[in-house]
Formats: C-alpha cells, structure tokens, sequence
C-alpha cells in the first residue's frame, strides 16, 4: 500500500500512475473536496511548453510535450493552438519572444483575423503555436480524481494522512526547505458578445496576460507573478494590469462581467522546475510552479518508475534529481 | 568608491526582478561580481513576506539595496521605505517615486520631498532621478551624497540618450557619486557610461531579460570594468585628422 498526503495535481497524477503500475494506493487531503485545497483551481490549465520555454528551462519542453495526450484520456483537452500577440507599441516584445521559442508560424493581420475572428484588425503580426492545447482545471482534477478511482485507487478527503507517508504531495505545505511560495492571482470573466476560441498570450513588458477560454463565454485571465507568501485577495494594482489587459486584447471585455477572483500560491524550487526529492523514508513531489498540467504527468511517471523500477515504461523523459 | 561610508570595489548594481528563475538570479549574481543588490518591496511583499526568496538572496553575500519601486507618492514611497528598514535592517534604501505608471518617469519634486523626509529620519537615499543638474543639486541639499540619473527609460534598453548630460553632471558634481540607473541595454552601453566618468552601473532588465543572463551579467561585469578602467587612463581626445604614430621625418620621399 502506497500512501500519498495531498489530492491535487501532484498527488492524483501520481496516485493514477502508480496504480497503472500495479499498486494499491490511498490518497489523503485535509479539504473536503477535491480540488478546493490545490493551488490548480487558479490555474490556466495550459498545455503550452513552447511558449513557456520563453522563460524557462528546456525541461518544460521534454517533459511536457506529451501532456496534452496523457491528458486526453482523461478529460475533454482544447487542442487550438495559442495565439501570441502584443500592442503595435510592444512590438520587441513579439521579436524577442520569438526569438527564445521555437514550435510556432508567424501570422499576419490576416491570419489572426481568420484564426480569431473577434481580433480582427486589431493586432498586426503574432506568433501561433499550432500544437498547444488548454483544458478546464476544476474540471481536469475531477475527471483526474475519477479516473484513479476507476483504476483502485482510494481518495479520503478531510483527513490527514495517519501514519507513515510514502508521498508527500503537499506543495507549498510540504516541509523543504528550498521550497518557496510564488504568488498568483486570477480572474474569471464572462462575456456575452466575445468569441474567442484558443489560448491568448498578449506581451508586455511588465504585465503578460495569458487568456483561456473555458466555454459559454467564460474566459480566465492571469496570471501574476510574485514572490510572496501573501494568501489575500487579488490586489487592486494586480487586478487592474489583468483586466487592462484583457481590454487590450479587445475592448469589448469592457462589458464582460467580473465573476470571480483568485490567488494562491504555487510551489516553486530554485530553478522553478519539478522534482522528486528524498527525505527519510518519504518521497516528495513538489515544486510545478506555473507548470502543474503541464508537467505533473511526466513527473507522475517518474513516481511511478521510483517506485517500481522494473514494471513501467518510460513515457516520459526524466527528471530525477533525489 | 565610498558611498555613505561604505567602500564598494565592484561598480555594479543588479536588479533581482524579471529573472526566468531565483537559481538564475544567483548564477547572474556570481558571474557578475557584484557586491550589492537590489530588491523590490512594494511588488514582491503584497503584505505577506517574500521569505523565500529573499533567503536566496541573502545567500548570495551580496549586500540589499531596498528599493521603493512602484510608489507613485511620497507618503508610499516613505512608508515603503520604512518597512524595507524594518525587513533588511538596513538604512540604505534606493527611492523611486515615480511620477507616470507608463514612462516610470521620476517625478523629481516627490523624489526631492522623500528624500528630505528619509534623510532626517536617517536614511542613505539612493535616489534614482533625470539628468537635470538643479534637480540633483536640490537632492544633495536634500541630504543625499549619491546621486542615480537615468541613463534612459526604465527597461527600454535603448543605453545613453544623452550623453552630453552625464557628462554635464560629472563635471558639475565631481565629488559626488553618480550610479546610471536604468536604460543600459547593451555591455557597449555600460562601457560608455563608465568611460564619461560614472562611477557605477545598476542594471536589471538587460541582464534578466537577456537569453542567458548569467552570461550577460558577466558581459556587463566586463564591460564596467573596461570603461572604468579607460576613463581612469584618461582617454585621447578626438581629433579630426589623422594623426601619424611613427615620425614622417626622415623616410624616404619619392619624387
């Protein structure tokens, strides 16, 4: 029996991996719903590692270049591409993101236009990365939360793990020493009149926005970064950079209505990348940062393969660094 | 150079916002050398603490150089300020106050007020302000014995729009410390700037922004010292003819 503390990204990816490989495990989270104590219900939920290569290590790319059809299999996953775009005055921003990603076409007004038709006119050259995808966060980790019980995997919510843990899946609660909080802060916004069908990064040199639709007019607009513990509420200098933002893209979210705000703290190590870390008889994951679709399913995988070297097949590259 | 008492060797200042990573940070801390560091509050606090990566940069040995960085006030920029003295124990504190959210212009007449307010509570004003000469006469008055002028626009990285100013204020402050802060693109840029006789270069943005950031920490690092070097061996001046190195007396004149 395989006992893993946490229920969010790290620990269910890792949970459902494992009992692919044959184990019987128990997933303890102190919330009494899945989802509600995990950082991920503030996430875009993009599956974009050429884009986050601009400002991250090349592991984004090896390790999550898979995640979009590991996660097919278990929740509805988006795959239109992400469209990169900047304001005429920002231009460098586009050359410069260009030249640090690789993956991508270089559209014209034209092509935005044909891509996102509520764009059009608007924004004279981007870049599209054709194979990105997005899913729905909430969504995912439920459909997540499902599959590993469909494949035996036990889920106690409201309870700490009694005992012994064999994977500490805790994120920014886990007790690492070179773990540090990295704020983000959200919103969700519905607009009744805009149509806008795949992911949207506008460039800026202070404030990059990422937009995802989530359907039924509903788009999430994120995310900040900053180095802080702090878990209060969106602030209003944060708040009014996102939904200038989302002006930018089009002026017509000036009528969408604001429906939720969010800000949490993602788990980050020094090199803002994942890794399995050894402390005593405990295995931890920790560390996704703003990569948890992205790259929790590779990570799950090397779980899997530390705990059962023979029996499973690498699917992923890897990344261990115990 | 001597600032506030404090003897620095290395002429350059880092910025530690904006860096892919704070692993990157450290790597671009160590490549350049640099002895002092500085750090946001007012972003990167948002009223919880930023423990863990202001850990990361204490271990770095590098000494923090506060900044109020996003204040629009002198009641935000002083409040800021006391709670960076209050964080880092220290009474150095950069000041910006900055007068248009999109330019990140200095507004100069805030700038002067904060610094007189933080000088008489006993603070080391770095302040970080335009190339107007009055301006940084009214700073030194203010109690400031360091002064910061733009080199250009905060994060443009368009390097020295105008050198003739600088090398203005050099000569009308000669025994005053003068740190270029903000606007140093490329290592060319910082060379320049130390050559008109800058005694430091605070840099972030072309450093953490730049495709290997470690490599162009140590680049600048470089760069600084070549122009500090070059303007301490007191350069030739320009000259419009050609001025032969070997004597033209004596050789052989073919008819």
């Amino acid at each position: 029996m395989i006992t893993i503390a946490g229920a969010g990204l790290a620990g269910l990816t890792s949970a459902l991996e494992l009992a692919r490989a044959g184990a019987e495990v128990r997933v303890y989270d102190t919330c009494p719903e899945i989802g509600e104590g995990s950082v991920s219900r503030f996430a875009g939920g993009m599956l974009a590692p050429w884009c986050e290569r601009e400002n991250a290590e090349e592991e984004v790319i090896t390790l999550g270049a898979r995640a979009a059809d590991w996660w097919a299999d278990i929740t509805p996953v988006t795959r239109r591409g992400t469209l990169v775009i900047a304001p005429a005055r920002d231009a460098a921003e586009l050359t410069r993101f260009a030249r640090r990603t690789s993956g991508y076409r270089e559209v014209d007004a034209a092509d935005i236009g044909s891509l996102e038709p509520a764009l059009a006119g608007r924004f004279s050259r981007g870049l599209f990365f054709e194979a990105e995808a997005h899913l729905d966060p909430r969504r995912a980790l439920r459909d997540l939360a499902g599959a590993a019980q469909a494949q035996g995997v036990e889920i106690i919510l409201g309870a700490k793990a009694p005992g012994h843990i064999d994977l500490d899946c805790t994120g920014i609660q886990a007790p690492l020493s070179d773990l540090r909080p990295v704020r983000g802060e959200m919103a969700m916004l519905h607009s009744a009149e805009i149509t806008i069908s795949r992911t949207i990064r506008l460039l800026h040199p202070r404030i990059p926005l990422y937009l995802v639709p989530r359907g039924g007019g509903l788009y999430m607009i994120g995310g900040t970064m900053i180095e802080s513990s702090s878990e209060r509420a969106v602030t209003l200098r944060s708040l009014s950079e996102l939904l200038g933002a989302a002006f930018t893209i089009h002026p017509g979210f000036a009528e969408a209505s604001v429906m939720e705000t969010g800000a949490g703290l993602r788990p980050a190590f020094p090199d803002n990348l994942p890794r399995l870390h050894q402390s005593g008889d405990t295995i931890h994951l920790n560390g996704l940062y703003r990569h948890g679709f992205l790259l929790a399913p590779a990570m799950a995988t090397q779980v899997a393969k530390h705990f059962f070297p023979e029996r499973t097949n690498a699917n992923h590259s890897e990344r261990t660094n115990a | 150079m001597r600032i506030y008492d404090t003897d620095i060797s290395v002429p350059m200042f880092l910025g530690t916002a904006q860096y892919p990573s704070p692993a990157i940070l450290q790597q671009a801390i160590r490549a350049s050398g640099c002895e002092v560091v500085t750090v946001s509050l007012r972003r990167e606090t948002s009223d919880g603490t930023g423990a863990g990566f202001w850990d990361m940069l204490r271990e770095t040995g590098a000494r923090i150089l506060p900044n109020t960085a996003g204040c629009h006030s002198v009641q935000e920029a002083v409040t800021t300020a006391h709670m960076a003295r209050e964080l880092f124990a220290t009474d150095w504190i950069k000041l910006e106050v900055i007068g248009h959210a999109d330019t990140l212009q200095p507004d100069v007449f805030a700038l002067v007020e904060a610094a007189r307010i933080l000088t008489a509570d006993g603070f080391k004003v770095f302040p970080y302000t335009t190339d107007d000469l009055i301006v940084g006469e009214k700073l030194l008055e203010a109690g400031c014995q360091v002064l910061m002028p733009w080199g250009a626009p905060i994060g443009s990285g368009q390097g020295l729009r105008t050198p003739d100013a600088l090398r203005a204020m050099r000569a009308h402050f000669p025994g005053v410390p003068l740190i270029v802060d903000a606007g140093i693109g490329r290592p060319s840029d910082a060379a320049q700037a130390m050559e008109l006789g800058m005694d430091a270069i605070l840099l972030n943005t072309a450093v953490a922004k730049a495709g290997d950031p470690a490599g162009m920490a140590r680049a600048m690092a470089l760069a600084i010292e070549a122009g500090r070097m070059g303007f301490a061996a007191d350069p030739i001046d320009r000259r419009d003819m050609a001025v032969p190195s070997t004597p033209v007396l004596g050789l052989a004149e073919l008819l």
